[in-house]
């Protein structure tokens, strides 16, 4: 187990390398002078000279590289060009609102979406299971910051229970905190929640077949716990895998999400630096959160032996 | 090579094929080659979504004749007018016509998720039978695919369009590469499964070049997967050039799109909930539609997916 998480690790190396030479190799896909169009018309030549020093541009590209991955593993992604501050620093103080909501968000997805499947797929082709999964349908096919807006319209505009976006802290005041969180959640949540919500289904249907659970109900034990302790925990495999997946894309549906409800996290941080031009920024936050997601992958393949005593990893 | 040692179905390529592998459809006995069309075509949501995107395109096509006024036309005297017979789905806070601009925002839509599905195809399957027919080149393809797709779809996008400045034809690029190692992927898969197969190792034995194998025996026999893929990459495609338009970093700001408009809605939604809704909501069916089709073709040219 020991020798298998270690293993893992070490392949993280490789896979960080190349997302690294991705986002490093990006700023040398700028057209023309990249610090020209980072510092606008108006700069100078000495301001542009200077920025090209500070960046390291003037240095052989693979020399650049070294340097600039090596900060990058120390988690030193440089000044940012606008805010007068280590992009780190910028970062640290956007993770929490981003953190946050993600987490929330996956919360409200897998409690949506297993109950959800699991009924889909004991009543299988009944009125309520056609409902989830036309429901499901259009949950994985609407574009998130629509459905957030038409969140907004319902519950802010014409109810006025809830803002229609800002963000507090929650440990400045829990209880604004997450009225201001609870429509980004479940807007982020949503569209993962279709997603789960049809696998937990089909999973469940295969499982529910298998001859343990025939045999389960022939001992005659009660059709709740047959489902909740022979199939569910052995349907929950694969949805391990794609609660994985969902992580990832809702890191990427935060940055939407957080532009929506103007929530200063990271991802609104990423889009205004991409608007400004604050490259040291835009890859700083790229950085992070592909390491987050290469992190989170792992952890799930961590997570799977302690589900499924079964899988076995080669070493053991 | 090693003979299978599961009785594949291979394709009939015993008898003389008339023109079935120029339609690339050789997995399909001549006597039902559009046996999967009719299947298709027998699912009532299916054959709504296609009406559904043809009519969407026929508007897009004809967008300068159908579209009432100029998208851009500022007109101060009617700010934030509601939908009325003058203006379908009313104007917004500089008197534009929301249907004009709706209009003229399908061109966008459907043009992008075109070219990035022809260009993730194409590049994909490239990339695909390279690393699943040559085994040395496997591993450093798929690692750079592995990179590529360590970051979320979107986020990828953003920092490409960060980089390349907002184009119609930079979002169709960065779409691209988002969406390759997806295809690739897939393809690879197929390769791997096919070069298995005794017709290849027959082909190679007969002497025939890798270009030929690779195209007649291997890329024919991925084509249905590729097709279901592909239609999925439409909608994905369709999805994130909305999203990075939300966001202000797609499409240049002077052409409408869907995604753009539902964005300058949004400030006025209290007075004007119309600006959002109207361009939300077809963005919605165009995914929703193309999606539909994507699982209708997958169980019309899978029947093993046909299960439930």
């Amino acid at each position: 187990m020991l020798a298998f998480i270690v293993r893992r690790l070490l392949l993280l190396v490789p896979v960080l390398m190349i997302v690294g030479v991705i986002v490093f190799t990006l700023i040398h896909l700028i057209p023309g002078d990249p610090a020209a169009i980072m510092l606008g018309r108006e700069a100078t030549l000495e301001q542009k000279e200077a920025l090209r020093q500070r960046l390291g541009l003037n240095e052989p590209i693979l020399s650049q590289f070294v340097t600039w991955f090596g900060n990058a593993l120390r988690l030193n992604f440089g000044e940012s060009l606008f805010m007068g501050m280590p992009v780190t620093e910028a970062l640290r103080e956007r993770a929490e609102p981003t953190g946050l909501l993600t987490l929330y968000a996956l919360t409200l997805a897998v409690l949506i979406a297993i109950p959800a499947g699991v009924f889909a797929a004991v009543r299988a082709n009944s009125p309520l299971d056609r409902l989830l999964m036309v429901i499901s349908i259009g949950g994985v096919a609407i574009p998130s910051f629509f459905f957030g807006i038409l969140l907004i319209l319902l519950f802010a505009v014409v109810l006025g229970w809830l803002p229609s976006g800002g963000y507090a802290g929650i440990r400045d005041d829990p209880i604004q905190h997450f009225k201001y969180m609870l429509l980004p959640s479940l807007t982020l949540g949503f569209s993962a929640a279709g997603l789960l919500a049809r696998l937990v289904r089909s999973t469940m249907l295969d499982v529910l077949n298998d001859d343990y659970v025939r045999t389960a109900y022939a001992k005659g034990l009660r059709e709740r716990s047959v489902v909740v302790l022979h199939a569910l925990r052995n349907a929950l495999i694969p949805v391990l895998t794609v609660i994985g997946i969902a992580l990832g894309g809702m890191l990427g549906g935060a940055v939407v999400i957080e532009t929506v409800f103007n929530i200063p996290g990271m991802g609104r941080l990423l889009v205004q630096s991409v608007t400004r031009r604050d490259f040291p920024v835009v890859q700083g936050a790229v950085m992070t959160v592909a390491a987050v997601q290469v992190l989170v992958m792992l952890l799930v393949d961590v997570l799977y032996v302690f589900v499924d005593p079964r899988i076995r990893y080669g070493g053991d | 090579m090693a003979a299978t040692e599961t009785a594949a179905v291979a394709p009939d390529r015993v008898a003389p094929r008339r023109k079935a592998s120029a339609l690339g459809l050789s997995t399909i006995t001549p006597a039902s080659r559009f046996y999967w069309l009719r299947l298709l075509l027998q699912n009532p949501a299916a054959v709504a979504s296609i009406c559904f995107l043809l009519l969407i395109s026929l508007v897009a096509l004809l967008a300068p004749v159908i579209a009432p006024v100029e998208p851009n036309f500022v007109n101060p005297a009617d700010r934030l007018d509601p939908p009325s017979p003058n203006a379908w789905f009313g104007t917004d806070d500089l008197g534009r016509d929301v249907f004009s601009r709706v209009v003229y925002g399908a061109r966008i839509s459907l043009l992008v998720g075109l070219a990035v599905m022809v260009g993730a195809t194409v590049g994909g399957s490239l990339i695909g039978l390279t690393a699943g027919y040559y085994q040395r080149l496997d591993t450093p393809l798929m690692r750079v695919m592995d990179g590529l797709e360590a970051f979320p779809s979107i986020l990828l996008a953003i920092a490409i369009m960060a980089t390349l400045g907002p184009a119609t034809e930079h979002v169709i690029l960065a779409l691209t590469v988002v969406y390759v190692p997806n295809i690739a992927r897939l393809v690879r898969g197929t390769t791997l499964m096919n070069r298995q197969q005794t017709y290849v190792e027959s082909a190679r034995a007969i002497g025939l070049p890798d270009s030929l194998i690779l195209r007649r025996y291997i890329f024919a026999n991925s084509l249905s997967p590729l097709i279901v893929q592909g239609t999925f990459v439409i909608a994905f495609a369709i999805l994130t050039e909305a999203s990075l338009s939300f966001l202000g970093a797609g499409v240049p700001p002077d052409s409408p799109t869907w995604g753009s408009i539902v964005s300058s809605g949004q400030p006025r939604l209290q007075q004007a909930w119309w600006i959002s809704i109207f361009p939300g909501a077809f963005l919605f069916a165009t995914i929703l539609a193309t999606n539909l089709i994507g699982d209708g073709l997958r169980d019309a040219l899978d029947p093993r997916s046909r299960k439930r």
